[in-house]
C-alpha cells in the first residue's frame, strides 16, 4: 500500500509548479493553465484523502471543482477573446492601460 | 439513503432571489426598456428582503450546510442594500456607456445570491460554491463594457488573481478535510478539539492558505495587486458594487470560518492577520496619496478600509465582530454615495474620473459638491458622519480586546488618509473651475444619493440603533 | 511493491509533464502536454478507486476544457509568440515563492497519517459501484451544493454570451 503522504507530496509538488507558472509566465493562457494545474493538484490530494479516509466527501468536492473549473474556463476564455478583439496581445506585461 | 425533504424556510430569501434573477433573464427578451428591468429587480430584491423576517427563517438546514442566523441576516441586509443602490446608480450610467443590456441586472442579482450563500455557509463546500457564484458573476460585470480596453483588462486581472486565490482556498480546504474528515465548520472545530489537532503543521498550513485566499477577496495587502486595476477599469457602477459586496461577503466568511471552525488555533491566525492588517492600512493609505484618478484613489481607500475592519476580526470578541459588521454597513452607504457622485460626472464624451475634474465643482454644482463633501468626511472619519462612528466602535472593540498599540497605528494611518480625501474637498471648494462639467442626473440617481446621504448623517448622529442591530444579530 | 512502482511511475510522469506544460514556448505544445498530463492523473485516480472521477477528468478536463483552451490558443499570433520572452524578467522571485510553498507544504504533510475512517471502504464501494455511491451522495447529502453548481454553469453560459458574442451596441 502506498502511504497517503506520498500522494500529498506529489500534490504539493504539482501545486508549487502551478504557482511558479502563474507567477512567472507572460502568456495569459499559460497563466490560466497554471491555475488549472493547481486545481488538479488539489484534486489529487482530495481523491487520495477520500480513499484513505474511506469517505466520499472529498470526491464530491472534486466533482464540484471540475464543474467550477469548466465554468471558469468558459468565462476566462470569453474575457480573453473580448480582449483580443481590442488589442492583439497575450502578454500580461502588455496590459498597461492603467498605471499608478 | 432516502431523501429527507429539507426545511426550506431558512433559505426562502435565496430561493426568491434565484427565481427573481431567472425571471429578469427571461424578461430581458421581451422587455425593450431596460429601465423596467431595473425597477423589477429592485422590487423583487425588496420582496426577497422581506422574507428575511418570515417565521422560521432563523434555522439551520440541509444537514448544517446552511446556517441562517442573526449574523448572516445582518450581512444579507448589507448585500440587499448594496445591490439596490447599485441598480439605482446604474440605470442612466449604462445608457451613457452604451451597454444597456438586461443581463447586467441578472448578473448583479446572481452575484448577490452568491454573497448571501457565502454569509450563510455552514460547510466549506457550500462556501466555495457561493464564493465562485459571486466571483464569476463579478468577473463578467467587470468586463461588461466589451469595446473598452480598460474594462477588458480589469476583468482579466480580476479573473486571473481571483482564480489563483480560489486554488489556495481549495488547497486549504483539502488539508482541513484530510485532517478532520469533514467539511462542516462546526464538526471541524469539534474534531480539532477532540483529537487535539491544534498546532499540527498541516492544520496551520490549511489555516494560512484559507487566510491568504480570503485576503485576496477583501483586497488586503500583500494580496491586493488586482484591486486598483480592476476598480479603475471596471464600469463605475460595478466598481461601486464590488468595492462593497464581495468585500463584505469576504468579511462574513472570515468571521464565520475563523471564529467557528478555527477557534482552537486563534493565536496562530491572529498572528497571520495582524501583519496583514498593518500592511493593508499602510499601503492603502500611503499609495492613495499619489493617485490622480479618483476611482483608483477610492480603490486604495477601499483597501485601507479593509484594514480597519480586520481589527474587528482580530479583536475576535462579540463586540469586535459586531463593530466589523456595523463598519461594513456604514462603508456600504458612504462608498456608494461617493461613487454615485463620480457616476454623475460621467457624461457623453467626458470621463470625469480624474481628480482634477473636481476643481471648482462647488461653483458650478454646489449640491453635488456638498454631497461629495459629506461622503469624503465620512470616509475620513470626521464627526458627525457615520464613518466616524464606524471607526470609533471598531477601535473601541480592539482596545477592549487589548490591542491598544494596533489601534494607535490605525489612528495614525487614518490621519494620513485625511490628506487625500480632503484634497478632493479642497479641489471642489478652493479652486476655480477649468471647464464646465455637466452632470448626468436621473430620478433614480437622486434617490440613491438621498438614501446614502440620509443614512450617513443619521447613523453619524444616532448610531445606537445600528449598533444595537449588529450586537443583537450576533449569536 | 507493485503499487509503489506504479505510484512512482505516475508521480514521475505527472511532475515531468507539469513542468513541460509551464515551460514550453509554444502554447499549443503546452496544451498537448497538459492533455497527456490529464490522462496520467485520470489513470492514477483509477488506482485510488475513483472511477467516476477518472471519467470526468477525461471527459470534462481533457474533452471540454482543454479543447476550449486550444481554440483560444489558435487565435494567438504564434509566430510572434515564438520570438518573445517566455518568462517575466523577475522570474527568480516567482521561483522563491513557489519553492517556499513547496517546502512549507511538504514539511506540513510529511508526517501526515489519516486519523479518521468513514463508512465507504473499498468493499462497500465495489459492491455499490462507485458511480452509484457518488450519485447517491450528490442527490441526498450534497443536494444544496449541487443546486448552486447548476447556477454556476448558468452564469458561465450567460458570461460567454455577454462577453464574446458579436452584438450591436445598444
Amino acid at each position: 500500500m502506498v502511504p497517503l503522504n506520498w500522494y500529498l507530496m506529489l500534490s504539493a509538488a504539482v501545486f508549487s509548479i502551478g504557482v511558479f507558472g502563474f507567477l512567472t509566465r507572460r502568456n495569459i493562457i499559460i497563466m490560466f493553465m497554471s491555475v488549472e494545474l493547481m486545481l488538479n493538484a488539489v484534486n489529487i490530494s482530495l481523491v487520495a484523502f477520500s480513499h484513505y479516509l474511506q469517505d466520499l466527501r472529498g470526491q464530491v468536492l472534486v466533482f464540484f471543482i471540475v464543474t467550477v473549473a469548466a465554468a471558469e474556463a468558459a468565462i476566462g476564455l470569453a474575457i480573453i477573446i473580448a480582449l483580443f478583439r481590442n488589442k492583439a496581445t497575450a502578454h500580461v506585461d502588455d496590459m498597461n492601460e492603467m498605471k499608478g | 439513503m432516502p431523501l429527507v425533504m429539507p426545511d426550506l424556510k431558512p433559505i426562502t430569501p435565496e430561493i426568491v432571489m434565484t427565481c427573481l434573477a431567472l425571471f429578469i433573464l427571461v424578461a430581458d427578451v421581451f422587455i425593450k426598456r431596460k429601465e423596467t428591468l431595473a425597477l423589477l429587480s429592485i422590487i423583487g430584491m425588496a420582496a426577497a428582503a422581506f422574507t428575511f423576517a418570515l417565521p422560521g427563517a432563523l434555522n439551520t438546514t440541509f444537514g448544517g450546510m446552511f446556517i441562517s442566523d442573526g449574523y448572516s441576516m445582518f450581512f444579507k441586509i448589507v448585500f440587499a442594500l448594496n445591490v439596490i443602490l447599485t441598480i439605482l446608480i446604474s440605470v442612466k450610467y449604462l445608457a451613457v456607456e452604451r451597454v444597456n443590456f438586461g443581463e447586467y441586472y441578472a448578473l448583479l442579482l446572481f452575484s448577490t445570491l452568491g454573497m448571501m450563500i457565502m454569509a450563510s455557509a455552514g460547510d466549506l463546500i457550500v462556501l466555495y460554491l457561493g464564493l465562485e457564484l459571486m466571483a464569476l458573476s463579478t468577473y463578467i460585470l467587470a468586463g461588461f463594457i466589451r469595446y473598452d480596453m480598460k474594462s477588458n483588462e480589469a476583468a482579466l486581472k480580476y479573473f486571473l488573481l481571483g482564480s489563483f486565490a480560489s486554488a489556495f482556498l481549495l488547497y486549504g480546504i483539502s488539508l482541513a478535510y484530510g485532517l478532520t474528515g469533514t467539511t462542516n465548520l462546526d464538526r471541524i472545530a469539534m474534531t480539532i478539539s477532540e483529537k487535539g489537532l491544534a498546532g499540527k503543521p498541516a492544520l496551520t498550513l490549511s489555516m494560512i492558505m484559507i487566510a491568504v485566499a480570503f485576503s485576496f477577496k477583501i483586497a488586503a495587502v500583500p494580496f491586493h495587486m488586482w484591486a486598483p486595476d480592476a476598480y479603475e477599469g471596471a464600469p463605475t457602477s460595478v466598481t461601486a458594487f464590488m468595492s462593497v459586496g464581495p468585500k463584505a461577503a469576504g468579511f462574513a466568511v472570515i468571521g464565520r470560518v475563523f471564529l467557528m471552525a478555527f477557534p482552537m488555533v486563534r493565536a496562530e491566525w491572529v498572528a497571520v492577520f495582524i501583519p496583514i492588517a498593518i500592511m493593508t492600512m499602510a499601503v492603502g493609505n500611503i499609495v492613495a496619496l499619489s493617485q490622480t484618478n479618483i476611482k483608483r484613489m477610492l480603490a486604495y481607500s477601499s483597501i485601507a478600509h479593509a484594514g480597519y475592519a480586520l481589527l474587528g476580526i482580530i479583536a475576535g470578541t462579540a463586540d469586535g465582530l459586531a463593530s466589523m459588521m456595523n463598519y461594513m454597513l456604514i462603508y456600504a452607504f458612504m462608498n456608494m454615495g461617493a461613487f454615485a457622485v463620480i457616476i454623475m460626472l460621467r457624461s457623453e464624451g467626458f470621463k470625469g474620473d480624474a481628480i482634477s475634474d473636481y476643481e471648482g465643482l462647488s461653483k458650478t454644482h454646489p449640491l453635488a459638491a456638498a454631497l461629495m463633501l459629506v461622503f469624503m468626511f465620512s470616509l475620513t472619519g470626521i464627526p458627525p458622519t457615520a464613518g466616524f462612528m464606524g471607526k470609533f466602535y471598531i477601535f473601541m472593540a480592539a482596545i477592549n480586546a487589548g490591542y491598544t498599540w494596533l489601534v494607535i497605528i490605525a489612528v495614525i494611518f487614518s490621519a494620513i488618509s485625511a490628506y487625500f480625501y480632503l484634497r478632493i474637498v479642497m479641489n471642489m471648494y478652493m479652486k476655480d473651475p477649468k471647464e464646465t462639467v455637466t452632470l448626468t442626473t436621473s430620478p433614480s440617481m437622486g434617490l440613491a444619493l438621498a438614501i446614502t446621504t440620509v443614512a450617513v448623517l443619521a447613523i453619524g448622529v444616532l448610531p445606537a440603533k445600528v449598533i444595537y442591530l449588529a450586537r443583537v444579530a450576533f449569536p | 511493491m507493485l503499487p509503489k512502482l506504479f505510484f512512482g511511475y505516475f508521480a514521475f510522469a505527472i511532475i515531468v509533464l507539469s513542468l513541460l506544460v509551464i515551460t514550453r514556448r509554444n502554447p499549443v505544445h503546452s496544451v498537448m502536454w497538459m492533455l497527456l498530463l490529464f490522462f496520467q492523473i485520470a489513470s492514477m485516480y483509477l488506482f485510488l478507486n475513483a472511477e467516476f472521477i477518472a471519467a470526468i477528468q477525461v471527459i470534462v478536463y481533457a474533452g471540454a476544457i482543454l479543447v476550449l483552451f486550444l481554440f483560444v490558443v489558435l487565435l494567438l499570433n504564434l509566430r510572434e509568440e515564438l520570438l518573445t520572452n517566455r518568462f517575466i524578467s523577475a522570474w527568480p522571485v516567482g521561483l522563491v515563492f513557489a519553492g517556499a510553498i513547496f517546502a512549507g507544504a511538504v514539511s506540513a504533510v510529511a508526517a501526515f497519517v489519516p486519523n479518521f475512517s468513514g463508512q465507504y471502504t473499498v468493499d462497500v464501494i465495489n459492491r455499490e459501484t462507485h458511480t452509484k455511491a457518488l450519485g447517491q451522495a450528490l442527490y441526498t447529502d450534497f443536494l444544496f451544493p449541487f443546486e448552486i453548481a447548476s447556477l454556476i454553469l448558468l452564469i458561465a453560459i450567460i458570461g460567454a454570451i455577454v462577453l464574446a458574442k458579436k452584438r450591436m451596441r445598444s
